[in-house]
């Protein structure tokens, strides 16, 4: 494995009083990821989100007597996929389980899940360490019916069995994050990693990826695990950062005063910033686990291993680490374009599109990163991929090698930049069309530098004498003149070549 | 038509497939005496929980394998459109919207459904007492149990009220009634049959099997039920063709006795046909010799642990959310009143009362801190009842023990005490267990009621173990339709 | 027991349930005297592994049928009292 990315680094413990100890947090993620199949973990009813209600179901997820399950093929690769690329053990023969209680969103009364076989074990993502990756089959959906649409305060509910059975993978972390803000930038990169995959949407906001945090404090320096609560159903990035911290911060507030941490099951409301409690304390959580006696155990051959292995991708770590080392990018670029994959996307198209052109261009990588990470990427709406926009990589490569050349300066090639995004089009027809082509070598600019120098005759002694700071309204008169197509560096040159300093 | 119900399904389809025999006239025939049997109320035998109205209007082709023989089928076997109620209140006036594979594969081979017969609720029981739809009754002695759970089938076929019948077998719920009722029922290998389409006692254990009169119609059905479905993960291809079993003699053929199964707890009765079943074995050319199953005697606890541990789960889903009973709330409309209340009062009405010493049976042998010891301990014990079999086997072709211990007991005699009931099952659970095959065949009378003998095999040895069935079935010459109604 | 199970036994029930409970539990435990060192637990009688499912849909059931069974209906989805309510 490549070095690990890096993520913030984890705040110091809070505001201490002289001889309280710190308290350091302790926080594990288990993430629920809807995996990309067509159909559901145990039936052939087709995937799908936003369907009238209980229109995809069928015998074996809607719980009817004499119905049987039956295992998904592409739901395990996925999950081979998963474990893979977290660097997880693939266990050679893993078995599901049931796990039995009573909901209403569970028509069998146990979900189908994996106990103590799970398909992966250990593993690391970036600073975190993967505990074990496990398929199970999702609950529906129930819908509180009442004033606020919210569980509390309704009397009755209405379940659509859509959902239900949709295939899960459990991703469960080791205790290793130790800040609301490390979790939230690790389950980023999570889920970067795993739409790179292509094995889930992992759209928070659709619920493909949802994730619950295991929270626990204990004085710095200790190896010991303080009691951990859960807290369930954040679902944006922002909630879970929010949420965490208010766990966090009730947890030292309640140890300070001399209390205990309960274990239990908590639920942030982000109107508040309060954590309730989800489960009165009487809830029995005796799952019942025993191997389901229904499906066969799943053993990994040959063929399931190399189907996994071909569909992985260079992931976003050893991305960055390739564009440092083989690019010699700088490291902000090289994360930056190595986690926003639609950009690294991009920055690879444009330097395969440059070496592909005749003659081959010669932009150096990290001038072309840069006009791909921050000046396209500047110019993109929210959430547009560089990919669905109007410029290709071959214009902005082509664009980037006539700076490189001098055809035009900077600043013009921004205005090429921003027609290119409108609407399309190639550089150098733009160019010619707008009349941007710089005011380059020859003999155009340097009368243009004369006649500055001429106009500026002050300004010129004093960098004459080696003020070079007097130059700015000289290059300002030239750039005035050429509407701001002369190449600043090239007027600078001159104008130290025409006074002969 | 008179006499027509004393063909076997065989005869009847050769019959039919000659033109003797009209299938339709058949089908009317079986209906009509089905019917009957129904509408007698206390009367009757108590066998059906449903009858066809008519014939199926598009009849199956006399081309086909079983030319339109009707086919009874334990309610518990999801019948599209028709009620399918596992013997239970909780699922009164459940309609599946499919059919069970089995029942399908046997009307595509030309048996069309004939009736659900009746049977313990959720397959529990060895009495077929345990009804919602009330007992089934010995048609050898109307005031004796016909055997459970398969009772329905097993008293149909016995009384000549059905030419053949499915069951299902958890613990010996096809066998038992067979051998109570006089008739052949098999058990086949786990995984030959498919379970979909049955609503599941004990996943591990249940499969689907024929009651029939003779062994010949028992491997009739079997050869068109046996096949790897993709609805169910468990279910495996046979791997060669169910033959028709044609064997008169048994010369060289070894058939391994165990002292476990063959002696303490059996009635003297019993015992008596069951030794003299194995002199005509050896008038036959069988050689007779003693085996050993060491854990035979802690297989009925190990079944009593895992089959309701197993049906604790798969009986979860009734909980009044998507089909069949839900109690009425004790607060104002539906919606409203608690959840909580709404699962336990509909389990508490729609599950009898062994259903519900099962359900709690099997909740705590899962339950955290009492699994290892109980269901973990349980399928332990299970792996050495197979390796029992599987050393056994080394040494013998066939294993044969009675099929149960007693001949068919009165109407209420042991349903107050559970445990006299479970005893029922103790030589048939070790082969459920094993998922072994074996079979039930008549082997005589004790008190004027008849006895089973049960012969068992390795996995996947079905043709096997139906040839030696027919050889003894032969030389046993039992009259099972002196039952005839 | 009978609450992790869902089923509401009535007053009468009580007592037998429990006294006939605990003379099978009494039977069963016999299989603790066995000695079982080393022996596996048999989780699937069958021995063989796979029989996974191609990724490709199948029918689903119309709703109407889907719901055909509900006791209680409503909004398109089956209706039941709310957890916690």
């Amino acid at each position: 494995m490549s070095e690990p990315a890096r993520t913030p680094a984890a705040p110091p413990p809070g505001g201490a009083a002289e001889d309280d100890p710190g308290y350091e947090a302790v926080i594990g993620l288990e993430i629920h990821v809807q995996l990309a199949a067509r159909t559901k973990m145990f039936c052939g009813c087709e995937l799908s989100f936003g369907e009238p209600p209980n229109t995809r179901t069928c015998a074996v997820c809607l719980g009817l007597p004499g119905s049987l399950p039956v295992a998904n093929a592409q739901a395990v690769h996925l999950g081979l996929v998963i474990g893979l690329a977290l660097g997880s053990e693939l266990a050679p023969r893993s078995i599901f389980h049931r796990k039995n209680y009573f909901y209403p969103d569970l028509p069998k009364g146990y979900q189908i899940s994996q106990y103590d076989e799970p398909l992966c074990r250990g593993g690391r993502l970036g600073d975190v360490r993967i505990h074990r990756v496990h398929l199970e089959e999702d609950a529906a959906k129930l819908i509180h019916v009442g004033a606020s649409g919210r569980i509390h305060g309704s009397d009755a509910s209405i379940v659509d069995f859509n959902r239900g059975g949709t295939p899960l993978a459990e991703i469960v972390t080791e205790p290793d994050l130790r800040s609301a803000e490390q979790a939230s930038e690790w389950l980023k990169l999570l889920r970067t990693t795993l739409r790179q995959l292509k094995v889930s949407d992992v759209n928070m906001e659709e619920g493909s990826l949802r994730c619950d945090a295991n929270i626990s404090l204990r004085p710095a320096g200790s190896e010991q695990l303080g009691v951990k609560t859960e807290l369930k159903n954040m679902n944006s990035f922002r909630f879970i950062e929010r949420g965490i911290r208010a766990e966090v911060a009730r947890q030292e507030q309640v140890l300070r005063g001399g209390g205990q941490v309960a274990q239990e099951t908590l639920h942030y409301d982000p109107g508040s910033d309060r954590i309730t409690s989800l489960r009165s304390k009487e809830e029995a959580h005796d799952y019942r686990y025993f191997p389901e006696p229904d499906l066969l155990p799943v053993a990994i051959d040959e063929r399931m291993l190399a189907a996994a292995r071909a569909a992985m991708v260079e992931l976003p770590a050893q991305r960055a680490e390739r564009y440092r080392r083989e690019l010699g990018l700088g490291a902000d670029s090289a994360q930056l374009l190595a986690f926003r994959p639609g950009l690294g996307g991009f920055f690879d198209a444009a330097l395969d599109a440059q070496v592909a052109s005749s003659p081959p261009g010669d932009v150096p990588a990290q001038a072309l990163a840069n006009w791909v990470a921050v000046e396209l990427a500047s110019r993109l709406d929210d959430g547009t991929e560089p990919g669905e926009g109007l410029v290709t990589p071959r214009a902005l490569a082509e664009l980037a090698g006539m700076v490189h050349a001098k055809q035009i300066s900077v600043g013009a090639a921004r205005q090429v930049l921003d027609t290119l995004v409108a609407h399309g089009g190639e550089p150098r027809a733009i160019v010619e069309a707008e009349g941007l082509a710089a005011i380059g070598g020859g003999e155009e600019l340097a009368a243009i530098v004369a006649a500055a120098l001429q106009a500026n005759a002050d300004a010129a002694q004093r960098v004459r004498e080696g003020n070079d700071k007097a130059i700015g309204p000289i290059v300002g008169h030239v750039m005035r003149e050429t509407r701001g197509r002369a190449d600043g560096t090239e007027v600078a040159r001159l104008v130290h070549q025409q006074l002969g300093v | 038509m008179g006499g027509a119900h004393e063909l076997t399904a065989a005869q009847a389809a050769g019959e039919i497939a000659a033109g003797s025999l009209s299938a339709a006239e058949l089908f009317e025939a079986y209906r009509a005496r089905a019917a009957a049997d129904a509408a007698a109320g206390e009367h009757g035998l108590n066998c059906f929980t449903w009858v066809a109205e008519h014939a199926p209007r598009d009849g199956a082709a006399a081309a086909a394998p079983l030319a339109g023989v009707p086919l009874a089928v334990k309610d518990l076997f999801c019948t599209e459109g028709v009620p399918s109620q596992s013997g239970s209140r909780i699922l009164a006036g459940y309609l599946p919207p499919y059919t069970a594979t089995v029942v399908r594969a046997l009307a595509a081979a030309g048996a069309p459904l004939l009736a659900k017969t009746n049977q313990d609720e959720f397959a529990m029981g060895s009495s077929n007492e345990n009804s919602a739809f009330g007992p089934v009754r010995n048609p050898w002695d109307r005031r004796r149990v016909p055997g459970g759970s398969s009772g329905g089938s097993a008293a149909a076929v016995a009384a000549g009220l059905a030419p053949w019948a499915l069951g299902t077998d958890t613990g010996g719920s096809i066998r038992q009634p067979a051998a109570l009722c006089g008739i052949v029922g098999l058990k086949p290998t786990y995984g030959a049959v498919s379970r979909y389409g049955m609503i599941a006692f004990a996943s591990s254990l249940d499969q689907a099997g024929p009651l029939t009169r003779d062994v010949r119609d028992a491997a009739l059905a079997l050869r068109h039920m046996v096949g790897r479905d993709p609805c169910d993960a468990t279910s495996l291809a046979f791997p060669e063709e169910i033959a028709e079993p044609a064997a008169e003699r048994l010369d060289g053929v070894r058939l391994g006795v165990p002292e476990e199964l063959t002696g303490e707890g059996i009635e003297a009765g019993v015992l008596d046909r069951f030794n003299a079943a194995l002199a005509s074995a050896e008038e036959l050319g069988a050689q007779i010799e003693q085996v050993r199953l060491p854990h035979a005697p802690h297989a009925l606890s190990a079944y009593y642990v895992i089959a309701p541990a197993e049906a604790s789960s798969n009986l979860a889903r009734f909980d009044g959310v998507r089909y069949g009973l839900r109690a009425a709330s004790s607060s104002k409309a539906d919606g409203d009143g608690d959840l909580i209340g709404m699962y336990t009062r509909t389990r508490h009405d729609g599950f009898g009362a062994e259903v519900k010493r099962r359900i709690m049976l099997g909740t705590y042998a899962l339950s955290s801190g009492y699994y290892d010891a109980y269901y973990g301990r349980a399928q332990r014990v299970r792996t050495k009842i197979a390796e029992d079999f599987r050393a056994a086997f080394a040494q013998v072709e066939l294993i044969l023990t009675p099929t149960a211990p007693s001949v068919a007991f009165g109407l209420g005699e042991k349903t107050s005490d559970p445990l006299a009931m479970y005893l029922n099952d103790f030589c048939t659970v070790p082969m459920s267990l094993a998922g072994i095959p074996a079979i039930s065949i008549p082997c005589g009378l004790s008190q004027g009621l008849p006895v089973g003998l049960q012969i068992a095999a390795p996995a996947f040895a079905e043709n096997r173990l139906l040839d030696a069935a027919h050889a003894l079935e032969r030389a046993l010459a039992f009259d099972s339709a002196v039952a005839h109604v | 027991m009978a609450s992790l199970a869902r089923l509401a036994l009535a007053e009468e029930e009580i007592e037998p349930m429990a006294r006939e409970l605990s003379a099978v539990l009494e039977h069963v435990a016999r299989i603790g005297e066995l000695d079982l060192e080393g022996v596996a637990p048999t989780s699937h009688v069958v021995e063989v592994t796979g029989a996974l499912r191609p990724d490709e849909p199948r029918p689903c059931l119309p709703r109407e049928v889907a719901l055909a069974q509900a006791p209680a209906v409503a909004d398109d989805g089956f209706l039941v009292p709310s957890p916690q309510a």
